[in-house]
């Protein structure tokens, strides 16, 4: 899979709350969570991001709760791809769990500005700053990880292996 | 055989696998899968798309509405009311609403529904609390508990451990709490990422099992995986009295390998204060002091427990909240909102003019029962100042042990408990 889009960029340490507040979590609809992704972080962004556009993040990415509200906010807003140094542990397994591509790169986080476009294969982890002509290879994904992609998510491997009753 | 963590054991033996070894992925069986009013509708949601019909066991299905219940809205009632049904079609043993719900981390412990040498995965961050019994326990998304909840097993990377052995005699008014913010101070929100926190030493030996709650509940906000407590006489007096199944106490070898070891001397800990707008920014209370404040909570999984609040009645017990603070007491389950009432504190809350609020994670999270306007400070016993967290994105939450909390309420501005009582 290949995508492009413009970057949205964003510092270290961006917890959950910031991706979709808690406030908002009284609802599981995915277009109602978008409308508040990234609100306290940048107002804007919900109303601006484009379908495609990518998010590219210092360290720590989703760290804080386990709310999976934040993926899916993220992909209903459009968010095609998440670029960044690190990944919060739960955040990791849920963007997999539903199938929001995220991809680890220092060096793509280091280079990118606002507004950058940028290029990425998700199978085979490159990733290009088209806007600065430079190109990066991110941290190979487990191949168990590139299994439940495949699989389609976690509940359909689950489903295939004929452990659904 | 290789030597192994207590965390590798309990992997291990959950696996079907006399060793494991960090890196390696397994598929574990879960003991407990626990959800939420805000986790569990997405779980439900999608047990339902692919299927399913029956979940793996239904006493250990665990659903806890505690986030925005009493429910604050009609949506927030209609996220309840899915839990509800399902609690009911699947006739689970474990639900609870009403008066019988309490702060989901507090309630199971209690209860006995986690014992010690568990895997437990609940779509809760904060999940990683039962450590301090001795099991493995980790927060994880919604849709891996739509796995467990079918299948009764979920994959697992398994961690590394890292080791923070605690010596010397705590000093007075400090508490697990400080012990962990300490840790996250010196680490960082990503210091333990992917990690196990395992807490040994003499003074861990000596804590009270509501301070090991308040330590490991905290672990996530190191990145960690979990955090865990070897088991001992604390455990055995705890859990022999609740568990509502065996359970094995697992302890690690003595040439286990981990990733690091850390010591620390209680001996000079002082009650710590996290600034806003990370759990990191971890601070001895007498640099923050003066610090105006408009409210302080004192509950949720963190601190919400009754060694919590005996600590706060006992500074309160005489004495008024500052005129222009809000204090907010939560006892985080029924039990302890019923000790505390029949133990006389609830008068001494009263008296001081705090709020008593029914047990919910509530203002924690910025739900309810305690928001914050822009410009407004809180000091918090809870586990997490993120920017909003409490309400309003221009409002700042500290974080602190209950005993700087209830001083900090009657100063009016962050305070060492050694200035009022």
């Amino acid at each position: 899979m290949k995508l492009r889009g413009k970057v949205w960029k964003f510092g270290a340490d961006i917890d959950t709350d910031r991706i979709i507040p808690a406030r908002y979590l009284n609802t599981s609809d995915p277009k109602e969570l978008a409308t508040h992704c990234m609100e306290d972080e940048d107002p804007s962004f919900a109303s601006k991001v484009r379908p495609g556009d990518v998010i590219v993040a210092d360290k720590n990415f989703g760290c804080g709760s386990s709310r999976e509200h934040a993926p899916i906010a993220l992909k209903a807003a459009g968010v095609a791809c998440v670029i960044a140094r690190s990944f919060a542990r739960i955040f990791y397994r849920n963007a997999f769990n539903m199938g929001l591509p995220i991809l680890e790169s220092a060096e793509a986080v280091d280079t990118a500005e606002n507004g950058d476009v940028i290029e990425a294969d998700m199978d085979t982890g490159e990733i290009r700053n088209v806007t600065k002509g430079l190109g990066f290879k991110a941290r190979p994904v487990p191949p168990f990880m590139q299994e439940l992609v495949k699989a389609g998510g976690l509940l359909e491997s689950i489903k295939k292996r004929g452990a659904v009753v | 055989m290789r030597s192994m963590t207590i965390t590798e054991k309990i992997l291990a033996k959950h696996c079907g696998k006399k060793e494991v070894a960090p890196g390696e992925l397994i598929n574990a069986k879960v003991d407990i899968a626990l959800g939420n009013d805000i986790t569990a509708p997405i779980a439900i949601r999608e047990f339902r798309r692919i299927g399913a019909t029956k979940v793996f066991n239904k006493k250990k299905v665990v659903l806890v509405p505690d986030h925005f219940t009493p429910n604050k809205d009609i949506k927030s009632a209609e996220q309840c009311k899915i839990l509800r049904d399902f609690a009911i079609e699947q006739k689970l043993t474990h639900y609870y609403e009403g008066g019988e719900v309490g702060v989901e981390h507090a309630l199971l412990p209690e209860k006995g529904i986690v014992v010690p040498g568990d895997v437990v995965i609940g779509a809760d961050s904060h999940t990683c609390t039962y450590g301090a019994l001795g099991a493995f326990s980790t927060g994880v998304g919604s849709t891996d508990l739509a796995a467990a909840m079918i299948t009764g097993e979920l994959w697992f990377k398994v961690p590394q451990s890292m080791k923070f052995v605690f010596k010397g005699r705590l000093n007075k008014w400090v508490s697990g709490k400080d012990m962990i913010l300490r840790v996250i101070g010196d680490i960082g929100v990503d210091g333990a990422l992917y990690r196990a926190m395992e807490f040994a030493g003499s003074a861990i030996k000596k804590l009270s099992m509501d301070s090991r709650m308040s330590m490991c509940n905290m672990a996530i906000e190191a990145g960690a995986k979990s955090g865990i407590i070897e088991p001992d006489d604390v455990t055995m007096a705890y859990a022999a009295k609740r568990a509502e199944r065996p359970f094995k106490f697992y302890a690690s070898d003595d040439d286990a390998v981990y990733a690091g070891v850390s010591e620390y001397d209680c001996s000079i800990l002082e009650p710590q204060v996290a600034c806003p707008h990370l759990p990191e920014n971890t601070k001895n209370v007498g640099e923050v002091k003066n610090v105006s404040i408009d409210q302080v909570v004192i509950g949720s999984c963190t601190n919400g427990r009754l060694e919590d609040l005996e600590v706060a009645a006992r500074i309160l017990k005489g004495k008024k909240v500052h005129r222009y603070v809000r204090l907010i007491v939560i006892p985080a389950t029924p039990l302890i909102y019923a000790e505390a009432m029949k133990r006389g504190w609830f008068d001494i809350f009263l008296k001081a003019g705090a709020v008593i609020s029914p047990p919910t994670c509530g203002p924690c999270l910025g739900g309810h029962m305690g928001i914050l306007a822009a410009g407004e400070r809180a000091l918090a016993t809870t586990n997490r100042n993120f920017v909003g967290r409490m309400g309003d994105p221009r409002s700042e939450v500290y974080l602190a042990n209950p005993a700087v909390a209830a001083a900090t309420a009657v100063k009016g501005k962050i305070a060492h408990p050694d200035e009022v009582v």
